[in-house]
């Protein structure tokens, strides 16, 4: 077991416009990556428990060529009105670095 | 030996600022086209609607001022996009007016275009009215009364009025709200390149030399060919690296592998990130797909209040201990004495926000509960009535945030931190979006009148 900050290598979030949020994992390798997408934790059902949204308002992406996966939903309150707390949005992704990576048989 | 066209970008945006050393290795290495992107829709709305820049006019003539120097020694164009920080008409005429004293001071001579982007409100009712505006995420159908109310609205232009400008033989081209790719990939396709790559390009060379570690804002040297990017950072002291590279190619962006741009989709599924050298990555295997119907993005703004903020913070632990009584508290004083004075309780939003506990994640924050020996806050007031109004619900929140009584209150003075006086701060106009949309056009360059001077 390890945890997703032990293991990836980029853990960030930021908006993708005025209105939504995207929060980004980026693996070293391609048999880091593998390894912890066979592992099925990273999904759009952990984003929606992590963040509070509907999964169906979650846009989950593994982009296998760049080792990464990435996932999209909607800002609590569009950048910049009133309650926003982070206008860039680049402050939302510590919840997701003690997301436990379970190991798996290879 | 195949096409390939040679670009370089300063910074990230254009006042960030950048070494000049980083300048002058980019310039050695013989580039085609300079440029920087000027601006962003991410530091919030204020800058759309106050029509003041993001940077600093300081920190912008600098790095402006060595551009113009560089391109125009070099005798190459120099293209800068969503100037001013929002490309409305104020910022790009506050980059314009730069340029021209910088030409004045310093006796450099070119041909200037200036390409604007803001949109009157008639023409943007006719675009809805012909059914050519169409929402953008989970955003309402666009209504003359939003258009009407609506301080600013802008529209995010494509290569083609680039290309237009410099076709007719600008060397400087200034521009209002742009895609942030899309002055490069007016560049890149001049010269003959496909979309593929051109596109791709622009999306390194708008952070200048965000996709390289160490990130910092400098320069980045980008090579365009036919079937590839290659990225390299001008400083020694960084370098792209294949996983540098992959990670800003996630920049943004809803989704990491298709990319929404004026007049197709960039399709990065199958690129192939490669280690050239230590310092430079070849990317290939983009794919550029045409749409069908031209679009560009349109970004409006609304006055929503003013605003007034105060500083301050606690470390009496029994008035962290019960810490939701106390702000609820805090707020029933401030709803009753406000009324008394005319702020009627629907006329003014009161935010008090808790650094330490749920000032960064809000509602999202999983570790609310957890107890912390000192907490800060931030008291905000946006009133919609006026920023005398803002001012006055501020203080009573501020003066109860120091004086209200809790059970087993020890502290007898006055209860709270500030460390500032004044402690009370007037921000001024708030903005929140009021449009986010996408128009058809039958022609890209036809919303973004292109003005020509001689300098």
């Amino acid at each position: 077991m390890a945890l997703l900050k032990d293991v990836a290598k980029v853990c960030k979030s930021k908006n993708a416009g005025p209105f939504e949020l995207t929060v980004d994992v980026v693996f070293e390798d391609a048999e880091t990556f593998q390894r912890v997408k066979a592992t099925g934790v990273l999904c759009a059902a952990l984003f929606a428990r992590l963040y509070n949204v509907p999964e169906e308002h979650v846009l989950f992406t593994p982009y296998d060529a760049a080792f990464a996966f990435k996932a999209t939903f909607p800002r609590l309150v569009p950048a910049g009105d009133f309650g926003d707390t982070d206008v860039y949005g680049c402050q939302q992704h510590a919840p997701l670095l003690d997301v436990e990576i379970p190991e798996t048989t290879r | 030996m195949s096409r390939e066209i040679r670009l370089l970008s300063t910074s990230a945006i254009l006042g960030y600022g950048f070494p000049e050393a980083s300048l002058q290795a980019g310039l050695d290495r013989r580039p085609d086209v300079i440029g920087v992107d000027g601006g962003s829709v991410d530091p919030g709305p204020h800058y759309l609607g106050s029509g003041k820049p993001f940077c600093s006019p300081i920190a912008i003539r600098r790095d402006l001022r060595l551009m113009l120097n560089a391109a125009v020694r070099a005798g190459i164009p120099m293209v800068i996009g969503t100037c001013g920080g929002a490309g409305a008409a104020p910022h790009l005429d506050l980059v314009a007016g730069m340029a021209r004293e910088i030409a004045r001071e310093d006796g450099l001579h070119f041909k200037m275009a200036l390409i604007e982007a803001e949109q009157d409100k008639a023409s943007l009712k006719r675009r809805v009215a012909a059914g050519r505006v169409k929402p953008l995420v989970r955003q309402p159908v666009l209504a003359d009364a939003t258009i009407d109310a609506s301080t600013r609205v802008v529209a995010m232009m494509g290569p083609e009025p680039f290309v237009s400008a410099l076709d007719n033989g600008a060397q400087v081209v200034l521009a209002g709200r742009a895609s942030d790719p899309a002055s490069w990939v007016a560049a890149a396709t001049r010269a003959g390149l496909p979309p593929a790559p051109a596109w791709y390009a622009g999306k390194m060379l708008e952070c200048g030399a965000t996709p390289s570690i160490p990130k910092g804002h400098d320069c980045l040297f980008v090579t365009v060919r036919d079937d590839h990017v290659e990225c390299e950072p001008t400083n020694p002291a960084r370098r792209c690296t294949p996983l540098s590279i992959a990670n800003h190619s996630l920049h943004e962006n809803s989704s990491p592998i298709h990319h929404i741009e004026p007049g197709g989709m960039l399709d990065t599924s199958d690129c192939r990130f490669e280690a050239v050298s230590d310092r430079a990555v070849r990317i290939s295997g983009m794919r550029w797909v045409k749409a069908e119907r031209y679009t560009v993005k349109l970004e409006g703004v609304a006055l929503a209040g003013y605003r007034s903020v105060c500083v301050c913070g606690t470390r009496d632990p029994l008035l962290i201990g019960r810490l939701d009584d106390f702000i609820s508290s805090v707020r029933g004083e401030v709803a009753s004495k406000a009324a008394a004075f005319g702020a009627s309780p629907d006329s003014y939003q009161l935010g008090i926000r808790v650094y330490g506990r749920d000032g960064v994640m809000a509602a999202r924050e999983p570790l609310r509960d957890a107890v912390p020996h000192e907490l800060g806050f931030v008291l905000e007031v946006v009133s919609q009535v006026s920023q005398e109004m803002a001012s006055a619900v501020l203080g009573m929140a501020r003066t109860n945030m120091l004086h209200t009584d809790f059970p087993g209150r020890l502290c007898r003075e006055g209860n709270m931190a500030f460390p500032f006086s004044p402690s009370d701060i007037e921000v001024g106009p708030v903005y929140r979006f009021s449009v986010y949309h996408v128009a058809e056009l039958d022609d890209p360059v036809e919303p973004f009148p292109i003005h020509y001077e001689a300098l």
